[in-house]
């Protein structure tokens, strides 16, 4: 559903992915793993459509289409959802508003009716159950005083609410306790399913530990040095990331 | 001929009441030779610094001199809403539109000139008494063609079940025509009222409307005021707005403000007596070349009184608005308090606010407090909105929207919310029902 194919990028100038190769296919869960700048966070921004990189060579396909050629809100509505490592706060916004909006634009892209209140509201209560949320959470503004567990609950609520064909955790693990971890993590594992995919940016191994991945790449200066099973991801716990460069410098 | 006495030569247009009091007369002379001898103001005036009129100085307006409505377009006009009601078309009173008969034996709501024509002496002392003609040369010009707008009166104890609303529709003419609506509200002790005015009409219109309104409030009594201004883009409007707060008194005033090519508005409180509360609330919404003026002022004339005002401006296009607000606070009236915040949000850069807030400040013992702030949308926040597939239209809009927040949340009249932010966030509200959304998030 997602294939990435030569994947140059660089910021200010500065060329920061330098080739990148990666496919993930329907029920697949990917996780990348990489020390500070070997350029996760550019990836994840290059997906999520934000401005202020440029893509100076290579394509992104996603479900068949060109990912690039897609505005930030096309790629939402086709199904690609992006989970923030830094939740902004929207003040003034509130969390209800959001959703609701997020899902008729989502429908609305799919010919389909307004979802009526009632139903909208079923559905809400039930995922925010799911994620331990309370219902004054609805009225709250979007992240807006927000613990960081709070946000990054809120990005997999609104992850349960929109059910993405792919959805990109950006550190979703960042800035949280141990409990939180297990209530983020249940939620991402509820999202697995036949037809979709996930895939997750990460430092560290921990998470994987909550959600297990299929495949795990190793990111290092612009490229991916390795890709295996689950077993990578505590090769690189034990050993760090110094191992997997000596051989691709030379 | 001079722009002056063109205003003036109208005069001779204006129709006779059917009784006429001889006090009338003699202040409507007042008015004009005040008007005569200030003429409108200028850009050196303080008051009127970045406010120009001379488009209404140069314009020759007549005075309207038909009422004519159908009850189709009264609807379509209106906002929907239960509520007694005074239809004005062109200044003049549309008895057939409008609807009072329901009305309590202690409560008035009529037109100004049945008022004047049944018992002119009750209305003769309140007429004017705040509002005299130096407060402003459009005050002069008021009070030189006064003779029609409405009367309320709240009879002790009432609280009244339904709003008053004063229904102002201007229609397009060929030569435009100019209004000097006057409206006195006078609410008794410990009685409660909600009057809404509303300024509206056909999208060609390119009138003036000149209207002057004093709020009396007894002991305890609760007014809440409403102007909802949404005057075609090629209108004017202005209005003054004064009230006079005796002891545990409560005045709320929302000036939302959506038309008219040039909009002034002042408003005064007199806090005259302990523990009289005052709340303003304000929201301007500016495109295209819109000009528009809140001028705002609180004078704490006794101890222990009270005021909160909240400003919000949202100017987009070329649109241009000044806030002025005013807090005195008189020698010797200690322990009041005083707030006032001012925010501003410019959506092109070619938008203007001028914005500044006073405090007058002659007693020691007081807390006061007043910020402005002027900004654009967060991008960041945009970007996240868009993240979710919602479109960047509807993005601006929810967050225009939640600017005016702390303003709209204070509305507590739900007709005249949606129309605010149907206009505030274009398309947003039809596809949102916030409403709908409301009821079920409570439910």
């Amino acid at each position: 559903m997602l294939e990435i194919k030569d994947l140059h990028a660089s910021v200010d100038g500065k060329i920061i992915l330098k080739g990148i190769n990666l496919t993930i296919n329907p029920g697949e869960v990917h996780a990348i793993m990489g020390p500070n700048g070997a350029g996760k966070s550019t990836l994840s921004a290059v997906l999520a459509g934000n401005d202020g990189y440029e893509v100076t060579q290579g394509s992104i396909t996603f479900e068949g289409k060109d990912l690039l050629e897609m505005e930030v809100e096309e790629r939402a509505r086709a199904g690609l959802l992006m989970g923030f490592q830094y939740p902004v706060e929207i003040p003034g916004v509130k969390n209800v508003y959001l959703l609701k909006a997020a899902l008729n634009a989502q429908r609305e892209a799919r010919g389909e009716e307004e979802i009526p209140a009632p139903e909208f509201m079923k559905l809400i209560r039930e995922k925010l159950a799911y994620m331990k949320m309370d219902n004054s959470f609805l009225q709250r503004a979007v992240n807006e005083g927000f613990s960081g567990g709070e946000k990054k609950r809120n990005e997999i609520l609104q992850m349960l609410v929109l059910q993405p064909r792919l959805a990109l955790l950006d550190e979703i693990d960042s800035g949280l306790d141990v409990d939180a971890m297990k209530v983020v993590a249940e939620g991402v594992n509820s999202l697995r399913g036949a037809d979709r995919g996930i895939l997750m940016v990460t430092h560290y191994q921990r998470l994987l530990d909550h959600i297990v991945p299929d495949v795990v790449h190793v990111l290092v200066d612009g490229r991916v040095v390795k890709s295996g099973d689950k077993s990578l991801a505590l090769d690189v716990e034990e050993r760090g990331y110094d191992w997997l460069t000596e051989g691709s410098v030379a | 001929m001079s722009q002056v006495q063109g205003f003036l030569d109208q005069l001779g247009a204006r129709q006779p009441l059917d009784a006429e009091p001889s006090w009338i007369a003699a202040r409507r002379q007042a008015g004009a030779a005040r008007f005569e001898a200030v003429g409108f103001p200028g850009r050196k005036d303080e008051e009127w610094k970045y406010t120009d009129v001379s488009a209404i100085a140069r314009q020759s307006f007549t005075l309207a001199d038909s009422n004519e409505l159908s009850a189709e377009q009264c609807d379509a006009f209106s906002i929907g809403i239960d509520a007694y009601r005074l239809v004005f078309v062109d200044g003049i009173f549309n008895s057939s539109l409008s609807d009072v008969d329901a009305l309590g034996s202690d409560v008035t709501v009529e037109p100004l000139s049945r008022a004047l024509a049944d018992n002119h002496e009750a209305v003769g002392g309140q007429l004017g008494r705040l509002n005299n003609v130096d407060f402003s040369p459009f005050s002069a010009l008021n009070t030189a063609f006064m003779g029609e707008g409405a009367v309320i009166r709240i009879g002790r104890r009432v609280v009244l079940d339904k709003p008053v609303y004063l229904l102002f529709v201007s229609r397009h003419h060929e030569t435009p025509v100019m209004s000097h609506p006057r409206i006195l509200i006078d609410a008794a002790s410990q009685s409660q009222v909600t009057v809404i005015e509303h300024y509206t009409g056909d999208s060609e219109a390119a009138n003036l409307t000149n209207v002057v309104s004093e709020v009396f409030t007894g002991k305890g009594a609760q007014v809440v005021h409403y102007r909802l201004q949404e005057a075609a883009t090629s209108e004017f409007h202005i209005s003054s707005l004064h009230i006079e707060q005796t002891r545990d008194s409560h005045f709320r005033s929302f000036n939302l403000n959506l038309g008219a090519a040039i909009a002034r508005n002042d408003i005064v409180a007199e806090l005259n007596d302990e523990n009289a509360v005052c709340d303003y609330y304000g929201l301007f919404f500016g495109r295209g070349r819109q000009h528009m003026d809140n001028h705002t002022k609180v004078h704490h004339n006794a101890p222990r009184t009270f005021s909160n005002e909240n400003y919000k401006g949202i100017l987009d296009d070329r649109a241009r608005g000044v806030f002025n607000g005013l807090v005195h606070i008189k020698r010797d009236a200690q322990q009041v308090r005083g707030y006032q915040s001012n925010a501003n949000l410019l959506l092109s850069d070619r938008a203007e606010i001028d914005t500044k807030p006073e405090l007058l400040i002659y007693a020691d013992d007081v807390q006061c407090s007043h910020g402005t702030t002027t900004g654009q949308l967060d991008e960041k926040a945009i970007f996240a909105l868009r993240a979710r597939g919602i479109d960047e239209a509807m993005a601006r809009g929810l967050l225009t929207l939640a600017f005016a927040g702390e303003v709209m949340e204070s509305v507590t009249l739900p007709s005249i919310a949606t129309r605010i932010e149907r206009a505030v966030a274009g398309k947003l509200p039809d596809r949102f029902n916030l409403q709908d959304l409301v009821e079920a998030a409570d439910a």
